[in-house]
C-alpha cells in the first residue's frame, strides 16, 4: 500500500508539519463547520419539500476545502454535484446551490468574476473542461490553474482516461482531486477498480499521483498547495486522491442501508474531519465554546438568509428558457417564444 | 477573385479569421503535421504553430471538451472530428454540454466554439464512415447547424461561424472537397441563418442541402429543358432556419420538394415539411414530396450507395412523375 500523507491525526495531534498557521487552520475550520451547517439545512429542506433530492457531503468537508483553500481569484474550480463546500469557499453563493436544488436555471450562474462552474451533474464530464480552462490560461500566458472534483466511480469514466492524458500529453496546469468516499451509489470502491490506489492511476499518465488522508484538512491543504505550486511553474498536472467516506446515503433519495452496514459508517463517524481540528485547537489554545457558538451562529444566519433569498425569488419565467439559449433568439425560436408566453406557461 | 476548391476554402477561411484574433486556435486528430487526413488544414500548422493548431491524441471527448472548456475562458476554439460519424463518440459532450452551458448557467457562459466535421457519402467508406448526420444535431436545442455547399460558402459562413457566440456543428461534405468555386479578394464573412435561392423558378421549389444541392440544380437545368421551371433553394444552416426564404419560396411555386441525403427517418426535411404544412398549406398545389436517402445503413458497394443517396436522375424523376 502506497503511503498515505497524513498531518493531523484523528486525536488531533500533528504528525507532520502543518503547511499553515493556526489563524489560517482556525479559518479552515470555521468554514467546515459553516459548510456542515449547509449540509444539514440542505438535507432538513429536501425532508420538508422545498428542495429536490440533494446529495450530502457531510464528512468530506475537509478534503474539498483543504484542495481549495489557496487557489486564487483567478483561478478555475470544475466541481460536481457533491462539492457544494468547495464551491462555497471559491465564491459560489450558498442561494445560488440551493436554486440548483429547487429547479431554479439561475443557480447555475455563477456571480460575475467567480471562476467556479456550475455544479457537473454528468459524472466525470467535468474533468475534460477542466483541461481545457487549465490549457486556455496557459495559452493566454496567465498563471492561473484549474482544479477539478469527482469521485471514485467517475475514474471507471471514459472521460477520466480522456482528460488525465489530455492533461498529461499538454501539461496543463489542472489539479485532479478524487474524493474517494468509498461508495458509488452502492458501488464499494472495492469493486469500482482493481487498481490498489487511485493515486497510482496517474503513473499511467506521467503525473504525479498523491494519496492523501481526505478527512484532514491540513493534509489536504498541503498536496493541494503543491500540486498547485506546480502547476503555476508550469509543471503539470497532478492528481490527488482524498480518502474519505459519505457518511450519508447517496442522495436524499437513496437508502445506503440496503447495501452498507451502519457499523462501518459509525467507524469513519469517529475520523470526522471537523472534530480533529476542533481537537487541535483546543490543545494549541485557539479555540473556546464561545467562539464555536459564535461561528455556528454566524454561518446559521448566513444561511437561513439564503434560503430566504432563493425562496423569495420571482419564478423563472417561460420566455427566460428561450432567452438564455442563444447569445441571440433565432427568429423561428422567437416564434415559439412568443406561442409559450400566449400559452400562459409564463 | 481566386478560383478555390471546397478543401482549400476550408483552410483559407480558418486562416482568415486565424489572422483577424489572435486567440483563435483549433484543435484535432492530425490536423497539425499531416494537415488534416481530407487536406482540409494544409498550410495552417506552419503559418500559425503548434499552440494554436493542436494535434491531439485520439480522444474526441477531450477534444469536444477541452474545447468547450478552453471557450468558456473567451478563447474561441475549433475542434475538428475526422468524420462526423464519430460525432457519435462524443455525443454526450456535445448534447448535454456544450449545447447546455449557455442555457444551464442562465446565460452567464458562453461557449463559442465550431465543431468542424466531414459529412456524407460517396466516397465508399461504408456505413460507419459515411453518414449524413446533420439531422442528429438539429434536434439538439442549442447548438447551430451549417453545411456549406460552395467553397465561397465554406469561408462565408466557417467565418460567421467562429464569429458567433454560440456553439456550431459545421458540416464539410466529403464529395464537394474537391469541387471548385470563384472566391473574391479580401475578407468574407457571412450571416447564419440564411438560405440561398440558387436558381429561380415558378413552379415548384427544391431545397436542398451540401452535396444535394449541385444535384438538385442539375435536375433543375434538365426540368426546365422540359418546361419546368424549378427554383432551388440552398438551405445553408439548418438552424437557424431561414423559414422566411423557404415559406416565401413555397408561397409562389405552390410545391415543395426536399433533397436529403440524411436517412428519411426524422431527416431535416422532415422539419421544413411540417413548417410548410402548418404554416403556408392552403397555398399548396399538391402534395409535398421528399427526396431521401431510405431509411437504411450506408452501403459501401459502389453502385449501392449511388443508389441510396438522391441522385440528380431521381430528383428530376420525382419532380416528372409528382407534378405530370
Amino acid at each position: 500500500m502506497t503511503e498515505m500523507l497524513q498531518i493531523l491525526d484523528v486525536d488531533g495531534t500533528l504528525v507532520g508539519e502543518s503547511p499553515v498557521d493556526d489563524s489560517v487552520t482556525r479559518g479552515l475550520y470555521e468554514a467546515m463547520v459553516t459548510a456542515r451547517i449547509f449540509d444539514h439545512k440542505a438535507t432538513a429542506l429536501q425532508r420538508q419539500g422545498r428542495l429536490a433530492t440533494y446529495a450530502p457531503y457531510e464528512g468530506q468537508e475537509a478534503a474539498q476545502i483543504g484542495a481549495v483553500a489557496m487557489l486564487e481569484p483567478g483561478d478555475w474550480l470544475v466541481a460536481s454535484y457533491r462539492d457544494g463546500a468547495a464551491m462555497q469557499s471559491r465564491g459560489y453563493p450558498w442561494t445560488q446551490l440551493l436554486l440548483t436544488r429547487t429547479g431554479d436555471e439561475r443557480g447555475g450562474r455563477p456571480p460575475a468574476g467567480v471562476n467556479v462552474l456550475p455544479p457537473s451533474i454528468t459524472v466525470g464530464a467535468h474533468m475534460v473542461h477542466a483541461v481545457g480552462l487549465a490549457w486556455a490560461e496557459s495559452l493566454k500566458g496567465t498563471d492561473a490553474v484549474a482544479m477539478t472534483m469527482f469521485g471514485d466511480g467517475a475514474t471507471s469514466e471514459g472521460d477520466f482516461h480522456e482528460a488525465m492524458n489530455f492533461a498529461g500529453v499538454y501539461q496543463t496546469p489542472t489539479i485532479f482531486v478524487c474524493q474517494n468516499n468509498g461508495w458509488a451509489i452502492s458501488m464499494p470502491r472495492a469493486r469500482q477498480t482493481a487498481s490498489e490506489t487511485i493515486a497510482q492511476k496517474a503513473d499511467g499518465y506521467g503525473m504525479p499521483g498523491e494519496l492523501v488522508d481526505g478527512n484532514d484538512v491540513l493534509a489536504m491543504y498541503d498536496a493541494a498547495a503543491r500540486a498547485v505550486d506546480r502547476a503555476r511553474r508550469g509543471e503539470g498536472p497532478t492528481l490527488i486522491e482524498a480518502v474519505t467516506h459519505r457518511i450519508r446515503g447517496h442522495t436524499t433519495a437513496d437508502d445506503d442501508g440496503r447495501y452498507r452496514s451502519p457499523e462501518e459508517t459509525a467507524r469513519w463517524a469517529e475520523r470526522d474531519p471537523l472534530e480533529r481540528v476542533r481537537l487541535y485547537l483546543d490543545a494549541a489554545g485557539v479555540w473556546s465554546r464561545k467562539w464555536q457558538e459564535e461561528i455556528e451562529s454566524a454561518a446559521t444566519a448566513a444561511i437561513e438568509a439564503a434560503v430566504e433569498e432563493a425562496e423569495s425569488l420571482e419564478p423563472f419565467t417561460a420566455e427566460e428558457i428561450f432567452d438564455a439559449m442563444y447569445a441571440e433568439v433565432p427568429p423561428p425560436l422567437a416564434i415559439q417564444r412568443r406561442r409559450a408566453a400566449e400559452a400562459g406557461l409564463a | 477573385m481566386a478560383e478555390l476548391n471546397y478543401r482549400e476554402a476550408v483552410a483559407h477561411g480558418i486562416a482568415q479569421e486565424m489572422r483577424r484574433d489572435p486567440l483563435l486556435v483549433m484543435l484535432g486528430e492530425d490536423i497539425a503535421d499531416a494537415g488534416g487526413v481530407f487536406k482540409t488544414t494544409v498550410g495552417l500548422l506552419d503559418e500559425f504553430g503548434p499552440e494554436r493548431v493542436r494535434d491531439t491524441p485520439i480522444s474526441e471527448q477531450a477534444i469536444i471538451g477541452a474545447a468547450a472548456g478552453a471557450a468558456m475562458t473567451g478563447i474561441p476554439t475549433i475542434a475538428e472530428i475526422m468524420f462526423s460519424d464519430f460525432i457519435a463518440v462524443c455525443f454526450d459532450m456535445i448534447v448535454n454540454e456544450v449545447a447546455k452551458a449557455r442555457y444551464m448557467t442562465g446565460g452567464q457562459i458562453s461557449v463559442p466554439m465550431v465543431i468542424r466535421t466531414a459529412n456524407g457519402g460517396g466516397s465508399r467508406f461504408g456505413a460507419q464512415h459515411s453518414q449524413s448526420v446533420e439531422n442528429w444535431c438539429m434536434m439538439i436545442p442549442g447548438l447551430k447547424v451549417v453545411a456549406p455547399s460552395t467553397p465561397v460558402d465554406v469561408i462565408g459562413l466557417l467565418a460567421a461561424s467562429i464569429r458567433d457566440p454560440d456553439p456550431v456543428v459545421f458540416f464539410e461534405h466529403k464529395s464537394l472537397f474537391a469541387t471548385k468555386g470563384e472566391v473574391p479578394d479580401g475578407e468574407i464573412v457571412d450571416t447564419l441563418g440564411t438560405a440561398a435561392v440558387v436558381r429561380q423558378g415558378t413552379d415548384c421549389t427544391i431545397v436542398a442541402l451540401a452535396l444535394m444541392v449541385p444535384r438538385a440544380l442539375e435536375a433543375a437545368d434538365r426540368l426546365a429543358e422540359e418546361g419546368i421551371s424549378a427554383e432551388v433553394i440552398d438551405v445553408r444552416t439548418l438552424v437557424p432556419l431561414d423559414t422566411e426564404t423557404l415559406l416565401g419560396s413555397v408561397v409562389k411555386t405552390g410545391r415543395l420538394y426536399t433533397v436529403e441525403e440524411n436517412p428519411r427517418l426524422c431527416g431535416w426535411g422532415a422539419e421544413i415539411t411540417s413548417i410548410v404544412a402548418e404554416e403556408v398549406f392552403w397555398d399548396l398545389d399538391g402534395p409535398i414530396v421528399r427526396i431521401t436517402t431510405p431509411h437504411i445503413p450506408l452501403p459501401s458497394a459502389e453502385a449501392l450507395e449511388d443508389l441510396a443517396i438522391p441522385s440528380a436522375d431521381r430528383v428530376h424523376d420525382t419532380v416528372v412523375k409528382t407534378m405530370g
